[in-house]
């Protein structure tokens, strides 16, 4: 057993970029794992309802290329947790191609393990049916058969189990699809027989990046070292440094409780923990505690289409239309509809947003318009792109048009910066179902390639 | 007085999830998170009227005195990148609470 285990954590999200020097830093001691997340619910649902990455395949590859012509040789296991993003079999199956193709080019052969987090939606009906699955907060719906019915992708995040089983099976690369963010820097630490609580404490911190250290950045390297009671963080890059607030801070980072974190099976506690900086730019945490849940809950993540969508982005410079902008576009609105007296109103949403007065916080917006321009994102949303793009071509005709009381710039109302103005989005996807299930055994099949 | 936007090092917004924005406010001296902590201005009240929600829509409202941190995770009215909603990553939503002051 090793005294002291280390992983390099390259970047934040797989494709967002890190400086090699720092990376290669972080090789200059015998490292246990180069351990990438390269997922995130972040963007929204249609990355996994519609099967495409956040990153570009172009980005995707360069951080790949480093991480893989640097970590293979030197037999170094890589893991790539909710690869693709959303970690659908789509996404993990563009991962691996990028990752093949990288290993061709070089001349380097690689044993992978593929695990996927994929589940059918007859898995999920059953599951529903038998009592298991629960909405993740209070501010979601119960499943509902149709609901699951209708869905796209349906992922799980998994835990540490299956990514240690492709670790004890001596995989060069593991390539896991959607998994818990800390999970597969944890199965190192936890393959090494290292304390679990101090491995998933580690990996939350590390599945940022450098995001834990100052200046913070999800785009840098950050190296992790486990003990026997405790780990330590440091940064690669000699123009960041990781400190005791930098690195407890970061607990807080994008999760619901700053100190109790719930994963597949456990519960992190990190109440009691300690942080201290041993030395310069070395942050030591002890105490970190990892409690197994009495029965196992994963979370099931999955998208379904509702709509379609066409938009155009507008300026207003004058000032009569902007004192009454709200109530102009509602009397445009209701020029739309009874142009379309054939089309029933639900079948249809028109959407203005007012950038300026109060389109990021809408209703939540306290402070009083006080400015000479704005910009106007108006939206329809409908059934089929044909219908958004006819009744968003006739907002916007109208808007532009429209005749307003005390109106004296009678040529147009819209600034347009551009040419055509109306943009057809596609798609709008929902997250339908954000929900635990109970599990008794586990369900993520590895697939050795 | 002092507002909060003077007091915090940092103050943000993210999702914590698709259905829920996760509020931090950050300190980066002792004396001026124990001074924010003491006053008590930081409870579900306050954030019900700046954010114009319900009490059981604050899912948590937490102290955490190692970091010198408070986090406070609310429900959104429409999940990350839907219909209707404003902001995917839930990364602008924090603007309210810079006003807030502190005696």
């Amino acid at each position: 057993m090793c005294e002291e285990i280390r992983i390099i954590s390259p970047c934040g999200i797989l494709g967002y970029g890190f400086p090699e020097d720092s990376f290669l830093k972080g090789l200059e001691k015998e490292i246990h794992g180069i351990v990438v997340d390269a997922g995130s619910t972040d963007a929204g649902p249609h990355k996994l309802g519609a099967g495409v990455s956040i990153v570009s395949r172009r980005a995707s590859k360069k951080d790949l290329e480093i991480i893989i012509k640097n970590g293979v040789p030197r037999k170094v296991p890589i893991i790539i947790g909710s690869a693709g993003g959303a970690g659908a079999r789509p996404h993990v199956e563009w991962a691996l191609e990028i990752i093949k193709e990288i290993l061709s080019e070089n001349n380097l052969d690689a044993k992978i393990a593929v695990i996927w987090a994929d589940f059918t939606k007859e898995e999920i009906l059953q599951a529903n049916q038998q009592g298991r699955i629960k909405p993740l907060s209070r501010n979601i719906k119960p499943l509902e058969a149709e609901v699951i019915k209708d869905t796209c992708n349906i992922v799980a995040q998994m835990g540490h189990e299956p990514i240690l089983e492709a670790l004890e099976n001596n995989s060069d690369i593991i390539v896991c699809g959607r998994a818990y963010d800390p999970s597969p820097f944890a199965a190192i630490g936890i393959y090494h027989q290292k304390d679990a609580g101090l491995s998933y404490h580690l990996g939350k911190i590390l599945e940022c990046g450098a995001l834990c250290a100052e200046p913070g950045t999800t785009k840098d390297s950050i190296v992790g070292t486990i003990y026997d009671h405790s780990f330590t963080v440091q940064s690669l890059n000699p123009a960041r440094k990781c400190t005791p607030m930098t690195v407890a801070a970061h607990t807080f980072y994008e999760k619901e409780h700053p100190y109790l974190l719930h994963g597949p099976g456990i519960i992190l506690d990190l109440s009691e923990c300690e942080f201290k900086e041993i030395e310069d730019g070395v942050v030591q945490v002890t105490k970190s505690k990892l409690i197994n849940t009495d029965q196992t809950y994963i979370k099931l993540e999955g998208a379904r289409r509702v709509a379609y969508r066409t938009f155009v982005i507008a300026g207003v410079r004058d000032p009569i239309l902007i004192e009454n902008i709200e109530e102009i576009e509602q009397k445009v609105k209701e020029q739309v509809s009874d142009y379309y007296p054939e089309i029933n109103r639900d079948e249809y949403q028109i959407q203005f947003y007012n950038y300026g007065m109060n389109a990021v916080l809408g209703s939540k917006e306290k402070e009083h318009f006080n400015g000479h321009e704005i910009g106007v994102l108006f939206e329809v949303i409908a059934k089929s792109q044909e219908l958004a793009n006819s009744i968003c071509a006739t907002v916007r005709s109208t808007f532009l048009h429209y005749g307003y009381e005390k109106r004296k710039s009678t040529a147009g109302n819209l600034a347009f910066p551009f040419a055509p103005s109306d943009m057809e989005f596609g798609p709008v996807f929902e997250f339908s179902i954000y929900h635990l299930m109970e599990i008794n055994e586990n369900p993520f099949k590895i697939e050795y390639l | 007085m002092a507002s909060l936007f003077d007091l915090a090092k940092v103050l943000r917004s993210k999702n914590s999830g698709p259905f829920e924005i996760t509020l931090d406010i950050l300190f980066d001296s002792k004396e001026k998170y124990e001074k924010v902590k003491q006053s008590g201005r930081i409870n579900t009240e306050t954030i019900c009227n700046l954010y114009n929600i319900s009490e059981d829509q604050v899912h948590h409202l937490a102290f955490f005195d190692q970091a010198l941190g408070i986090k406070i995770t609310i429900a959104r009215d429409i999940s990350s990148g839907t219909i209707g909603d404003r902001d995917v990553y839930g990364a602008q939503q924090h603007a309210p609470l810079m006003k807030i002051m502190i005696d």
